[in-house]
């Protein structure tokens, strides 16, 4: 057969618009979809700029700067109590979180009734994984700074932080529970194992290392949380935290203040913060992904 | 024997088939049960059924699938419990105790009837700890010779020589059949009375499914076995006693396992053996 | 075993055999786990009587528990000031408590914001869920999810040492001859569309991914062409799932704080200049929080008025969003 027939065929309909419109649009969302890309290249280029920047033409000493901490004037500032006060945080946030957390999915998981309660409960955590962050740091400063007068310690901001992250941590603690298969719980209930025995011996071990994956995730989270933080005042302090009753600022509120100066120095020395916090950051993500990988390799 | 079970009807087996070949003797029931209707929701999934199980014999139940097999066995267990929808009506009595009496503690049941499942479901622990499982939940851990007690266990279940040198390593570890076996291992450790075993060949090749039948045949001189099978086969082969369900979860005979095969009462029995349907 | 050990306990079976410990603990893990589940209900409640309770004295001069326990209430700040007054100034010598401007700021950022952040999250989803390649997919996707992993101080930092001083404000004086500040309302819709953008691509693209391939086909079978099939299948389809993902985005860009605190500034303008310097609702909070606010002052207080009404949007959108939520599970599962 020859292509003159071929093309006299379907020569009754001209598709080439058609084809036309839909490379077009291809242009356009491929465009779309790479807008985001640049723009976190440039942020993260941004970032680094201004890092080599600061440690170049600033004279930020990298060991200053990991030792000194925080001052009213430029050349003397260090991030040593920020990043004390934030491990601070991190320690405790886990404290106070991860087991309210845990227990909370095994609750819903694997007690929980079908009831108005329970879908009271579930609805709810929904509704708080939306509240604003700020909003958390408002309850924070009206019940716990001042309301049981704490005053603005780093224990405060920790209640603050893991109400915040607790939402996080149930949800995934919970996806980490309903992975485990069935067949595993019928296997210790028909050994005569009460629901308890069942839980702790057979679905926690094995649901361990995805509720520690979403563990980190959430802590992730509240590393580089700053507006709760600032609002039950953990800013403009310089010293560095020995315990949860001292006042504090946090990596992220001392990169706020640093970012909100006028003067360039303390601008490129948020830069240089930021980096260490984005390393925290990177380090945790990777932690969870190495945790989930050998998991997932593992079962 | 104690008197307190006296009220329970004592049967007589005599049976010549396939491997199995005991000397006359006289066994108690064991799991009875009397109009047991079990429904799922509005769906009835076992109706009627009326059934005395004996003693250290091997009763085998088989049907076609979705007549209520796995929902019977699961009702002298009281797994049905987990599920939610279920609903258990009429009597079936574990020694002479309804085992859905108020004051009777699932738990309690499951440490004297242990099952074995379909799929082998070994817990994502070292083989050891799979075996050891029941004695440590059970609070026997501390009465018995824990690494004795494993090692009875597992040898009982066929396995022993296969895992001795690698008990550290995971049960996940291990091939399908001694996947099943420890699953065996692990039900038989804390010592039960009765075995359940839902269709516990099903997922295994041919090699493994016969070392998991001759272990049966061991396991009947100390346990009481109750196998749902749809192999025929199968329950030709290695059980006393054989139960056959048909659709709607009726019980349509139960007998000696040579008079099921050769002689059946019920000729939707006979076509069900034959091969007619199912 | 002998048939005779088994027999002694008879059945052995009731609940107050050797189980008894195990059953006490089980239920005491039991009631332990529920308090646990408690506690997320009872942060609901908190937050709640907190931002009403402090949000009662700004209005009528006395919290709500004060009144409960007699204090008449007096309104200090009428409801038609705070929410048509057009001058918000309540730390101010001579205090005015109009919140439209703080209102309109944060209005004005999250329409901004949605006019970067749908436009590009939906193409960026369409084309994920339907163009795209498996090779760049899987780079594309883990791409956009570190862009939602990155704090939002961060964001802040990039809108005020490069947004507004390198991209805004050249424009700014080259075009409209503007010299510009440190600040710009521009600069927090750009920075706010940005970091939004992976939760509308993200959750988008599940929605579209949900549609079931017989309904692409049926419309291939007919000679669509992929943009036929996108547009006027999967998009429709999927819709609103979609929406609900537009819904997270405005719900997250009104209560976004660091990033438009540092890209748009502190200043109570009423103005849609897009080089002015603008304050949201969140900003002002930060400014208070940075003050030395005593507690029980009107500035002080007022911070839980701004936070409630800002609760109640916030709030207002996550139901909207779950509303959403349930028509597409509804649709399609
Ligand atoms: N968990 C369940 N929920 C609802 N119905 C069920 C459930 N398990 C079984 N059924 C129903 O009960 C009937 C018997 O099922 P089953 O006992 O599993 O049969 P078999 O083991 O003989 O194949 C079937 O109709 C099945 O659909
Ligand atoms: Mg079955």
């Amino acid at each position: 057969m020859s292509t003159d027939t071929d093309t006299d065929l379907f020569s009754d309909v001209d598709l080439s618009w058609e084809h036309l419109k839909n490379r077009l649009f291809l242009g356009v969302i491929f465009a779309a979809s790479m807008f985001g890309v640049v723009m976190l290249a440039l942020l993260l280029f941004d970032v680094a700029t201004d890092f080599y920047v600061g440690l170049t033409e600033y004279n930020i000493s990298l060991v200053d700067f990991f030792t000194r901490d925080g001052s009213r004037r430029e050349e003397l500032s260090g991030f040593r109590g920020a990043i004390v006060a934030s491990i601070m945080l991190m320690v405790l946030v886990t404290i106070l979180s991860f087991f309210v957390g845990v227990g909370t999915a095994i609750y819903l998981e694997e007690y929980a009734p079908d009831n108005r309660i329970t879908r009271l409960i579930e609805a709810n955590l929904a509704n708080l994984a939306g509240v604003p962050s700020i909003v958390y740091g408002l309850l924070g400063l009206a019940a716990f700074v001042n309301g049981i007068g704490m005053g603005p310690i780093l224990l405060a901001g920790a209640i603050a932080l893991a109400l915040l992250v607790m939402p996080i941590i149930i949800v995934s603690a919970q996806e980490a529970i309903r992975s485990v298969p069935d067949g595993v719980r019928n296997g210790s209930y028909a050994t005569g194992a009460t629901k308890w025995q069942t839980v702790r011996r057979v679905v926690l071990p094995a649901a361990i290392p995805g509720i520690m994956t979403g563990t980190i995730l959430a802590l992730a989270r509240a590393i580089g949380e700053t507006a709760p933080l600032i609002m039950v005042g953990a800013i403009f302090i310089n010293r560095m935290p020995y315990g949860p009753f001292d006042r504090f600022s946090a990596m992220p509120t001392t990169i706020y203040n640093w970012a909100n100066e006028p003067s360039q120095h303390f601008i490129h020395l948020a830069a240089v913060g930021i980096v260490v916090l984005l390393a925290f950051l990177f380090v945790m993500n990777g932690v969870a992904m190495y945790i989930r990988h050998k998991y997932e390799t593992e079962v | 024997m104690s008197t307190k079970d006296a009220d329970q009807s004592l049967i007589t087996t005599d049976v010549q088939t396939g491997s199995r070949d005991r000397t006359d003797r006289t066994h108690e029931t064991v799991v009875k049960a009397r109009n047991l209707d079990v429904y799922y929701g509005d769906e009835q999934a076992i109706s009627g059924v009326s059934m005395d199980i004996p003693e250290h014999e091997v009763t085998a139940i088989i049907g076609p699938s979705g007549c209520g097999k796995s929902t019977f066995l699961r009702s002298i267990n009281r797994m049905n419990d987990q599920i939610d929808v279920c609903r258990v009506e009429g009597d079936l009595s574990f020694h002479g105790k309804n085992v859905y009496d108020e004051d009777v503690d699932p738990v309690a049941l499951r440490r004297k009837v242990g099952q074995v499942f379909q799929k082998p479901n070994p817990f994502p622990k070292s083989i050891y700890d799979n075996v050891a499982y029941g004695l440590r939940i059970q609070g026997k851990a501390d009465e018995v010779d824990l690494d004795d007690a494993v090692e009875r266990a597992l040898r009982g279940a066929a396995l022993w020589d296969e895992v001795k040198d690698k008990l550290d390593s995971s049960g996940l570890d291990l091939s399908g059949g001694q996947q099943q076996r420890l699953c065996i291992a692990r039900a038989i450790a804390p010592d039960p009375e009765v075995i359940l075993m839902d269709e516990p060949t099903s997922a295994l090749d041919p090699v493994a499914a016969s070392k998991i039948e001759d272990l049966i045949d061991e396991l009947v001189e100390e346990y009481t076995v109750i196998i749902v099978t749809h192999n025929m086969q199968q329950a030709a082969r290695i059980s006393d006693q054989t139960a056959v369900f048909l659709t709607g979860g009726e019980l349509v005979e139960f007998d000696e396992t040579a008079t099921i095969f050769e002689d059946p009462d019920d000729d939707r029995v006979e076509d069900y053996i034959t091969g007619k349907f199912g | 075993m002998s048939t005779e050990s088994h027999h002694e306990s008879g059945a052995g079976i009731s609940g107050d055999g050797p189980v008894q410990a195990d059953n006490e603990a089980n239920r005491r893990a039991r009631r332990i786990l529920f308090g646990c589940a408690t506690i997320t209900v009872l942060t609901t409640l908190a937050i709640f009587f907190v931002l009403i309770d402090n949000a009662a004295s700004y209005f009528f001069g006395a919290k709500l528990t004060e009144m409960l326990m007699g204090a008449s209430p007096e309104q200090t700040v009428t409801f038609t000031e705070f929410f048509t007054g057009t001058r918000w100034a309540p730390d101010h010598a001579t205090p005015a408590h109009g919140a439209i401007p703080i209102i309109f700021g944060t209005l004005a950022i999250t329409v901004g914001a949605a006019f970067v952040s749908i436009p590009i999250g939906t193409a960026t989803a369409i084309y994920l869920s339907e163009y795209a390649p498996d090779s760049v997919r899987s780079k594309l996707k883990p791409t956009l999810e570190i862009l939602a992993g990155i704090p939002t101080i961060v964001y802040g930092y990039f809108a005020i040492a490069f947004i507004n001083p390198v991209l805004v404000a050249p424009i700014a004086s080259a075009l409209f001859g503007i010299n510009m500040g440190r600040y710009s309302l521009l600069s927090g819709m750009l920075v706010v569309g940005i970091m939004t953008i992976p939760m509308v691509s993200s959750i988008s693209e599940d929605a579209m991914s949900a549609v079931p391939d017989e309904l692409r086909n049926g419309a291939y079978a007919l000679g669509a062409t992929k943009f036929n099939v996108s547009t006027r299948i999967v998009l429709p389809a999927s819709i609103s799932g979609v929406f609900a993902s537009y819904i997270l985005a405005v719900s997250r860009a009104i209560g976004e704080t660091m990033a438009v605190t540092l890209a748009a500034g502190f200043t109570a303008n009423l103005t849609a200049n897009p080089f002015g310097e603008i304050m949201t609702m969140t900003a002002y909070m930060v400014k208070m929080a940075r003050g030395t606010t005593a507690v029980g002052t009107v500035e002080y207080q007022s911070l839980f008025a701004v936070g409630l009404l800002l609760f109640v949007m916030t709030l207002t959108m996550n139901l909207l969003n779950d509303w959403f939520k349930r028509r597409f599970q509804e649709e399609y599962r």
